[in-house]
């Protein structure tokens, strides 16, 4: 047969049929043979976690914490936004007992809105915390507090950050706990808290009180009157600045009413 | 001795509004000491120096107050006579905090005795003359503060053969150099000798700008008996020709590879404010306490060139200049294109002070930034033949891979992309942030590496 006189058409089918089927064999062959067999139980792990792919438990998502979990015995209590019924699944599944952490959540530390704590001048550039705190150590007057443009709540995976009025605010409810937030902050603001805790010391300023004075309204001027309330170490001071420990529980409202700048909260 | 015109053109670059006539006229004024100094530790890059006095300390003027803190660093020194008024973090023009020691004036101006005078330099080896530089405390006057003891004692397989020295320049507004070239060339001329002398360079080439004939005229005098290879290099007026990389291209064709330093292409570029500190550190055997700074811009009511007190507050030098007379909305550390914006008038002049620069409100409009309309103007005014609007759309997009290998790293931040951009993106901003998360990235993965062994 001569090959010109087949119609072109044809041949060309043929010949892409051809490869096709040997390209399919070689395939088959290939899923057979090389195939990788993972352990099932990872794939109904990662089904009993949230699939949030956070990052909280420090690792790189849902996915990996569950290999971690199945192969190398990672700590199965890590999954914050799991929270308690995630972990008795995990339990029942992989036959383990183990305590839940305290559920965590994240907070600002830092009250002072833009009405309460000025601006030395005004910002026109990139809407990040870290561009803003490069030009010349941020624009707010405070050289520690909340600059608000928001990178915390960019990062947050759970829409948990609401920016109003120049100041990040963590809504509790809507937190999973993953600390991602914790790292965006450049003024390193953001800590990780037990949920039940619910007295604050919204400031991080280390400057002296005159200085805090002028910087903004509702600053820690150290004035230790909390500190001798909370006098089991609750609140202590450090340096000029009061600070809660958050391991030690502490409920007494004489330390919100007292604190001159109102700096103490109840939240 | 020759004059030439630089021989090889350089990519990219721009041409702002000059406004160099608000200052140049003004001949050199000095400022009497303030009544108070404040030096930073940090004026050089490297590690800062370490705080040699406490509170209460009397000090004299050339009394050495704060010691390098490493090889890359820089001795401080007393700007004034006077008394400690505090060491403590205080906000550098860039605005981060570092130790600075703020000295009160006793209105005396009493100097140390000035150490040896060194008018034999010929006679001595780069050591000693490295030596001397060094306790000078002098850094990079042009604006980087790179330490010049350390440029000056290259590792032994690096060979330097030309010193180019910088009098380009080619920030808008900023006379400083422009002056101490009309008004003491013959000074540079001895420090410029003096460097060769320390490097053995072959070659000499003093670059200036050609929209600075009067300066072009007083060192083509100074350097008119000047032996062996040494050339006036004529620059045509283009921004950033003063940049390092720039610069040794434009006169050498010398390509500096990407993330090296002059010496990788045995060169040396130094400032002319620098040689003259070189010159009154070796024969007058004079630390660094003091320099020209251009105080200029429309609202200034005596625009100038002012010889003044390291550690100068930026309110008193305005003061001194006799204030604003109409409101400023910036003000510039440095000059438009690279200069730091300023918070405040806090900080104090530095050795790296080249100007301060104040601009009426409509020369430093509030804009709004606009997406990427993909011109191509950034990529043709990119003196470094980089991609700005790619860079900035990943770093944007927080892309620091990408970034890094579109060469953000070897982003000068001149600003020429952000002068051109129509959008008006603010990409310098992008690329320095991009920078210093990379740097920070790589610094950990380093840490990292070293922790595992
Ligand atoms: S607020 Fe912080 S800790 Fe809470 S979910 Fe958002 S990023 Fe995670
Ligand atoms: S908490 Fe930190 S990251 Fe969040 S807006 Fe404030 S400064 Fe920015
Ligand atoms: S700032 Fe960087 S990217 Fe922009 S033009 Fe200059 S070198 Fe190029
Ligand atoms: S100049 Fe501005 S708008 Fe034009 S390509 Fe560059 S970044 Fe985009």
């Amino acid at each position: 047969m001569d090959i010109a006189n087949v119609n072109p058409v044809a041949l060309t089918a043929l010949a892409i049929g051809l490869i096709g089927l040997v390209c399919g064999a070689a395939l088959a062959l290939a899923a057979r043979f090389l195939a990788v067999h993972e352990d099932p139980r990872i794939g109904q792990v990662a089904d009993i976690l949230p699939g949030a792919n956070c990052g909280g438990c420090a690792y790189a998502g849902c996915a990996d914490y569950a290999k971690a979990i199945v192969l190398n015995d990672a700590a199965i209590n890590l999954c914050a936004p799991g929270g308690q019924e995630v972990l008795d699944k995990l339990c029942a599944f992989l036959g383990k007992t183990a305590e839940a952490a305290e559920k965590k959540t994240a907070i600002v530390l830092c009250g002072g809105d833009s009405g309460k704590a000025p601006r030395r001048f005004a910002y026109n550039g990139v809407a990040d915390c870290a561009a803003a705190q490069a030009v010349h150590g941020g624009d707010k007057r405070c050289g520690y507090g909340c600059l608000g443009y928001g990178s915390c709540a960019r990062i947050c995976p759970a829409g948990a950050i609401e920016i109003a009025n120049g100041l990040a605010k963590v809504h509790k409810n809507l937190c999973i706990g993953c600390g991602a937030c914790v790292k965006a902050c450049p003024r390193t603001l953001i800590q990780m808290i037990p949920v039940s805790r619910t007295i604050h010391v919204l400031c991080r300023s280390r400057d002296k009180g005159p200085v805090v004075k002028k910087a903004c309204s509702v600053g820690c001027i150290g004035c230790t009157r909390c500190a001798k309330i909370a006098d089991d170490g609750q609140i202590a001071m450090d340096g000029p600045l009061a600070v809660v420990d958050y391991a030690k529980p502490f409920d007494n409202e004489e330390a919100v009413e007292k604190c001159p700048t109102h700096c103490i909260v109840r939240a | 001795m020759k004059t030439i015109t630089a021989p090889y053109r350089i990519e990219g670059g721009v041409h702002p509004a000059y406004r160099k006539e608000l200052a140049r006229e003004r001949a050199i004024l000095a400022m009497p000491p303030p009544g108070l100094v404040r030096i930073s530790m940090a004026q050089h890059l490297g590690a800062p120096a370490k705080p040699l006095v406490k509170k209460g300390d009397t000090v004299l003027r050339g009394q050495r107050i704060g010691e390098p803190g490493g090889f890359v660093s820089a001795a401080a020194h007393a700007s004034v006579s006077g008394t400690v008024q505090a060491v403590g973090p205080a906000p550098t023009a860039s605005g981060a905090l570092a130790m600075a020691v703020d000295i009160e004036s006793d209105g005396n101006d009493t100097s140390l005795e000035p150490g040896p005078r060194h008018d034999n330099w010929a006679e001595l080896d780069a050591k000693t003359l490295i030596g001397l530089v060094a306790d000078a405390g002098i850094v990079g006057m042009g604006g980087a503060g790179f330490p010049t003891h350390v440029k000056l004692s290259p590792p032994p397989d690096k060979t330097i053969d030309t010193l180019i020295v910088n009098g380009a320049e080619c920030e808008p507004f900023l006379t400083a150099d422009d002056r101490l070239m009309r008004e003491q060339a013959d000074g540079i001329w001895t420090g410029i000798s003096i460097l060769r002398h320390i490097l053995g360079a072959r070659s000499v080439r003093v670059a200036i700008e050609d929209n600075k004939p009067e300066a072009l005229k007083a060192m083509e005098r100074a350097m008119a008996g000047a032996e062996g290879d040494v050339t006036l290099i004529v620059l045509p007026a283009s921004y950033p020709q003063g940049a390092e990389k720039q610069q040794i291209y434009g006169i050498t064709g010398r390509e500096t590879p990407s993330g090296g330093l002059p010496m990788d292409v045995g060169c040396l570029v130094e400032n002319v404010g620098t040689c003259l500190a070189v010159r009154d550190a070796i024969v007058n055997g004079r630390p660094l306490t003091e320099r020209v700074t251009t105080v200029t811009g429309d609202p200034v009511a005596e625009p100038g060139n002012i010889l003044n007190r390291i550690g100068t507050l930026y309110s008193d030098l305005i003061a001194f200049c006799g204030g604003l007379r109409s409101p400023a909305t910036k003000i510039v550390s440095g000059g438009p294109m690279m200069g730091f914006a300023q918070g405040s008038l806090e900080s104090a002049t530095a050795k790296t002070t080249s100007g301060l620069l104040a601009l009426a409100p409509d020369q430093a409009p509030v804009y709004e930034s606009l997406p990427c309309i993909a011109c191509g103007r950034c990529v043709r005014a990119c003196p470094m033949t980089l991609l700005p609007c790619e860079l900035s759309q990943a770093l944007e997009a927080e892309d620091y891979e990408l970034a890094d290998a579109f060469h953000v790293m070897d982003c000068i931040e001149c600003g020429c992309c952000a002068f051109v951009c129509p959008a008006r993106r603010p990409l310098v901003q992008h690329m320095r942030g991009g920078k210093a998360r990379i740097a920070l990235k790589r610094r950990e993965a380093m840490q990292n590496n070293k922790e595992k062994g």
